[in-house]
């Protein structure tokens, strides 16, 4: 045979089966199987079923999301000794959802959510130590200690927070995609939010903006059913998110299963970037903390139901059991990745115990941009009491 | 309150600026319903006390009258709350809670603990995240006749709400010829608390105070506390009422009876003669502090907790200005566009005669305000800044 024969006879062959398959045929390629469904509105197919990962992508998704169980754990700890105070919101049980979003995104695409964001911190390449440092008001915080939980910004990494009131992000992410659309960039925008902000109005004008002019915009509901102690179905006439609205396609997704948020966002930014408009993706997770420190989390929720979930759904776990079958690392190694990376966070802790407090000027300085020379007056407005460098 | 007016007759000067009812306080919420009301005027009792009042560092004036030291039940505030509104809910069935964990949860600072096991999921109503549309939807209700109390789990969300309550609420019973009444009350934690971060500490009486309509008033201790919720609950008009995040958990000894506040009332905290320090919420606390060390050095301040933000109770402030000639008014607002900004232009504007020096004024920085503790320390007014300023005006260095 000619070898215009053979290619022409391997690309009849390959012709129908998905794109991914052609990766598949790097050697240490592991296909994993997305076993719950994907529910799919307006949309013809859905994601692959099927994921394409590497070893090393396998390594690095279980040590993030072990990273991010290992800081939000500490975080209760300190906010229980009162290094952390006022808010302290917690992911611990939504790992898959972070680290699934970003094995499909770039950090040329733009994140927003909002004050559930450690991991997402974490997730868009902030360290364990500038997030320590933020919640426990020091200098050395990525908003110098002058926003706390809440607002974790990362502007290098087009992280854009960290947001506290309900259902902002919706508008705001708007705008992060049409900046990317007017700016020409082949960029998503992920605008973040959950199930309790689900019924704010701002997210319909936000989808409503997104569809009208195909903004590429991707709706993340991180869907743990309760906003703060109301149940999802005390809260909405529809308890799903994903086909709220008539106009904009939607994908429900098994957030506890980082493959199968990967794959669908994946999909979603594909979609997008095709000019087809906004998407949405809900993903079913669970938070085994309550919703913040203040909130014990078991008034409005049984203790069994939490169990149960962290027994059989626990996000690091499923991908542990799959790196175990996939041979990909045993068990005697997984104990000394999690004693390093539980090393790596207590140094993180302690760095940031350690780390000064911002200085007096501070109180003054980033209220307006180009400030220098600005003078500020203290309560009583008598004496000048900070001049800003 | 006649015994108020004749307590006060002869300070009085000017009659002119006596309002209608002279010797009275006009008080628009139906506190003649209640059992007890309080003036705001001295007792005779606490007049006798006078001299030993001077040396106490907080003689209330208004003190509940207890003959023995047992009557009463000591509460904290989040309860008193919560005991003005079951009694006002369990008086008049039009009366509702609408917010955000009101129900169930009992409420994100327990103030409606209990109310809808009490009551039931729709006189106790918990709703979605959805502040504008349902702030609007009590004041719908209220435009019916529904007494609806509107909770926002804290004040800054209560922003997305701002078209609602300015426009919906503030100016319906002007913009309608006086056909609709709204007699709602909005109500939730606002202030700056211990590290909440900038969008948890904001002071929402400073952007809502321009509204005409709206009545806006500051509880501070849990006996104004009940006082006022259920003062505005009965009150025909739109009531803001302002709790602050900090102060849920005071404790202090109310009276068993039942008794409603005037809603227009300020509250002489302190009779004194050297200066008039006008304050509310949080802020009387650290005055109060501020006033000890006062008192010790030989300075003696009249501290008055305002509580009506908005209208002011220029009658019991003016008195008192025009006995010390001196006022210092100490806010957690912003300097700019606060409550004092207003103060100050209403004292300016009516007592200018009667005053040696401007009117002072303390207030937190115009600064967001920041998560770490020292920052956040230094945003608001200390205890130490107010003795300071207070001696600066007390020796003329002012």
């Amino acid at each position: 045979m000619t070898r215009s024969t053979v290619g022409s006879l391997a690309r009849r062959l390959f012709a129908s089966q998905p794109r991914q398959a052609a990766a598949a045929q790097a050697p240490d390629a592991i296909n994993v199987e997305i076993p719950v469904p994907f529910q799919l509105h307006l949309l013809q197919e859905g994601p692959a079923r099927e994921s394409v990962t590497s070893r090393e992508e396998l390594v690095k998704m279980y040590r993030d999301m072990f990273r991010i169980r290992r800081m939000e754990i500490t975080a209760d700890k300190l906010f229980k000794s009162q290094l952390v105070r006022g808010f302290c919101h917690l992911y611990d049980g939504q790992e898959a959802v972070t680290i699934g979003m970003e094995a499909a995104l770039t950090y040329e695409d733009t994140v927003i959510t909002a004050y559930r964001d450690h991991a997402t911190f974490l997730g868009r390449g902030g360290t364990v130590h500038e997030c320590f440092a933020e919640l426990m008001g020091r200098s050395t915080g990525c908003a110098r200690g002058k926003g706390g939980s809440m607002h974790l910004y990362k502007p290098s990494n087009n992280f854009y927070g960290g947001w506290g009131i309900v259902g902002t992000t919706g508008p705001l992410g708007a705008g992060l995609a049409f900046a990317n659309k007017y700016e020409k960039k082949n960029n998503v925008a992920m605008a973040i939010y959950g199930d309790g902000a689900g019924n704010q109005g701002q997210l319909f004008e936000a989808k409503n903006m997104a569809g009208l002019w195909d903004l590429p915009l991707i709706f993340l509901v991180e869907n743990n059913h309760y906003g703060m102690g109301t149940a999802e179905w005390r809260a909405s006439k529809k308890t799903t998110f994903y086909d709220r609205v008539s106009y904009i396609p939607g994908i429900k997704v098994d957030g506890m299963d980082a493959f199968a948020v990967k794959e669908a966002t994946r999909f979603a930014k594909e979609h997008c970037l095709s000019g087809k408009g906004p998407i949405v993706l809900e993903a079913d997770t669970y938070r085994y903390h309550g919703h913040s420190m203040s909130d014990p989390g078991s008034t409005y929720r049984t203790r069994n139901e939490i169990q149960g979930v962290r027994q059989e759904r626990d996000p690091i776990e499923r991908i542990k059991k799959l790196m175990i079958k996939e041979n990909v690392m045993r068990e005697e190694e997984f104990k000394a990745v999690d004693k390093e990376i539980k090393q790596e966070v207590d140094d993180a802790a302690a760095k940031a115990k350690d780390d000064p407090n911002p200085g007096e000027e501070e109180l003054f300085m980033n209220i307006y941009k180009n400030d220098s020379g600005l003078k500020t007056y203290g309560c009583d407005r008598n004496m000048v009491r900070v001049q800003l460098p | 309150m006649a015994a108020a007016g004749a307590a006060l007759a002869p300070i009085i000067e000017n009659r002119l600026l006596l309002p209608p009812n002279a010797g009275r306080i006009r008080c628009s919420s139906s506190a003649r319903g209640a059992l007890v009301v309080r003036g705001a005027a001295l007792s005779e009792e606490s007049r006798k006390n006078r001299s030993s009042a001077l040396k106490a560092v907080a003689v209330k004036g208004e003190a509940p009258n207890l003959t023995t030291a047992k009557s009463g039940h000591e509460i904290l505030l989040f309860d008193a709350l919560r005991e003005g509104l079951e009694e006002e809910m369990a008086r008049d069935p039009t009366v509702c809670v609408i917010g955000e964990d009101v129900g169930h949860y009992g409420g994100s600072y327990k103030v409606t603990k209990g109310l809808a096991e009490k009551f039931g999921d729709l006189r106790v109503l918990d709703t979605p995240i959805c502040e504008n549309s349902f702030t609007g939807m009590g004041i719908g209700a209220a435009m019916t006749g529904l007494r609806t109390v509107v909770e926002g789990m804290n004040m800054g969300f209560l922003l997305l709400a701002y078209n609602q309550i300015s426009n919906n609420a503030g100016m319906l019973h002007y913009t309608s010829g006086g056909q609709f009444k709204i007699p709602i009350v909005i109500r939730g934690p606002g202030g700056v608390g211990k590290q909440l971060g900038a969008e948890h500490s904001q002071r929402l009486e400073s952007y809502f105070q321009s509204v005409p309509g709206l009545q806006m008033v500051a509880c501070s201790t849990p006996y104004n506390a009940k006082g006022l919720m259920k003062a505005a609950i009965r009150s025909d008009n739109p009531v803001i009422l302002y709790e602050h995040v900090l102060l849920y958990n005071l404790k202090e000894r109310i009276p068993d009876e039942e008794y409603v506040l005037c809603l227009e009332e300020a509250e002489l905290v302190r009779p004194g003669k050297d200066v008039t320090i006008l304050t509310y919420s949080r802020m009387r606390h650290f005055v109060l502090q501020a006033a000890k060390t006062l008192v010790e050095r030989g300075y003696d301040p009249e501290i008055i907790d305002i509580r009506s933000l908005k209208p002011f109770d220029l009658f019991t402030i003016g008195n008192s200005i025009k006995k010390t000639h001196k006022v210092l008014i100490v806010e957690e607002c912003m300097r700019t566009g606060g409550i004092g900004a207003s103060l100050r232009a209403a004292i300016v504007d009516n007592f200018w005669d009667f005053l040696d020096g401007r009117p002072e004024c303390l207030s937190s920085q115009d600064v967001p305000t920041p998560y770490a503790a020292t920052l956040e320390d230094a945003t608001v007014v200390q205890p130490a800044q107010i003795v300071v300023k207070v001696e600066q005006m007390c020796q003329g260095l002012v």
